[in-house]
């Protein structure tokens, strides 16, 4: 399934990669493909930006602005700066 | 240890890991009962630390966790039979998704929870199996250049375990993908369910007052919105995340109030009305289930941030302004 605008931050800068395959290993939505000792980005539209990419590339090579796709804790924030994820989710 | 209801475990020293039975006792499946259905505390946690699965020995394989009793419970179950280390880290019982997304499942923790273990003298190798789904807060190359460890990323979900230790640590493809079938919707449908009993007593209330300020007496009307509503908050809560797939666009919203009209045109068709009624009533039905719809969103293993914030700034207003005039209509057609 796909949802509004996945996948639209995650910019990878080719000339940093070092061609580990981290983010192949880490995605859980197989959003890159490794092709000729580089990563691609392969299949954008099922990104979530969850930010697991960019936390793993040694090199730096991933962008991507993660954040939870909660639409609970984005209202709770709205109506008290200071909520979190937790206060609105069922997360803990 | 007191906290978990369990008292078969223990505190671990570092010197002498717990074991852990791979076996889930009644007290396990009733406690994970109640965590869902939000009675007592949401957190339900065991001592973070090193625990033995089997008779682990110092080439065992070290899987990595969260203090969460349910992951736990969902990991040692299918870990039957298999002799490893489970480092169990302090994520405030919290599941490792969420954990790792609010950092708590992290670099610092691995790396803090490694040493307060002394693991480097437990086993040989420099080894640590994570589930996937941590690599969202765990960065692998700074954790190796602190303890030495590499990290491996398991699979995703614990009962591809096994096969994954089998196959020399390699996940398959289908091992790294996350799902998101029906069952693991069901499963989270009382989460959503929960929330809403407070907002429905006050709602509950408002129709009581509606119906005795009207007749004076409580009346067939009363019956037929508590059905309307009780039915809008089942479609939003349990119809939604079940037809998820198959209800029409993107938005969740939009797949709510499309579920909400479903279920307001068989209310109407069960329960005839004035067309003034019947109007009020499905405003608000759709109202209920888009919002509900919404708020699934932070369950779902698929949405992003920038298209949360997209869909509440574009849905709430519209989500409102159904619910004001669905009230205004409704208590309109009470009076007229
Ligand atoms: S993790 Fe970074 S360096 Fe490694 S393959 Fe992916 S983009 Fe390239
Ligand atoms: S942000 Fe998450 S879903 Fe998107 S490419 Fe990176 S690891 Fe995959």
């Amino acid at each position: 399934m796909q949802y509004i605008l996945n996948g639209h931050s995650l910019v990878l800068d080719p000339a940093l990669c070092n061609g580990c395959g981290r983010c192949e290993e880490v995605c859980p939505h197989a959003v890159f493909s490794i092709v000729n000792r580089k990563a691609l980005i392969a299949r954008r539209g099922n990104c979530m930006e969850c930010g697991a990419c960019r936390m793993n590339c040694p090199p730096g090579a991933i962008q991507v602005s993660s954040g939870v796709g909660c639409a609970a804790a984005i209202i709770a924030g709205m109506r008290n700066k200071n909520a979190g994820c937790a206060d609105a989710c069922n997360c803990g | 240890m007191s906290s978990c209801g369990c008292g078969s475990l223990t505190q671990v020293q570092p010197a002498a890991p717990a074991t852990l039975s791979t076996r889930i006792t009644w007290r396990d499946v009733l406690g994970g009962w109640r965590v869902r259905w939000g009675i007592g505390r949401m957190s339900y946690r065991i001592a973070p630390g090193l625990y033995r699965i089997g008779q682990p020995d110092s080439k065992s394989p070290v899987l990595v966790t969260a203090n969460y009793k349910l992951t736990v419970d969902a990991v040692r179950r299918e870990l039957t039979g298999l002799n490893v280390w489970l480092l169990v880290l302090d994520t405030n019982g919290v599941n490792v998704w969420c954990a790792a997304g609010k950092g708590t499942f992290g670099s610092a923790e691995l790396v803090r929870r490694v040493e307060a273990t002394g693991l480097a003298r437990v086993v040989e190798h420099r080894r640590l199996v994570l589930p996937q789904l941590g690599a969202v807060g765990v960065a692998a190359h700074e954790v190796k250049r602190a303890t030495g460890f590499s990290v491996s990323y398991g699979p995703v979900r614990a009962r591809d375990i096994p096969a994954y230790l089998a196959a020399g640590m390699r996940a398959t493809p289908e091992m790294r993908r996350v799902s998101f079938g029906w069952k693991e919707r069901m499963v989270l449908a009382p989460m959503e369910l929960v929330p809403a009993w407070k907002p429905a007593l006050g709602i509950l209330a408002a129709l009581v007052a509606l119906d005795l300020v009207r007749h004076r007496e409580l009346t067939p009307h009363l019956a037929a919105d508590i059905v309307r509503f009780f039915g809008a908050i089942l479609t939003g809560g349990v119809l939604v995340p079940l037809l998820l797939p198959w209800l029409p666009s993107r938005a969740f919203s939009v797949k709510g109030a499309v579920a909400g009209a479903l279920w307001a045109a068989a209310a109407a068709w069960w329960l005839p009305t004035g067309a003034v009624e019947a109007a009020g009533a499905a405003l608000l039905i759709m109202a209920i289930t888009s919002y509900m719809a919404l708020n699934f969103t932070g369950t779902t293993t698929f949405t992003t941030n920038a298209g949360a914030r997209l869909e509440v700034r574009r849905s709430l207003a519209p989500i409102l302004v159904a619910a004001g005039v669905g009230a205004i209509l409704r208590v309109a057609a009470a009076f007229v």
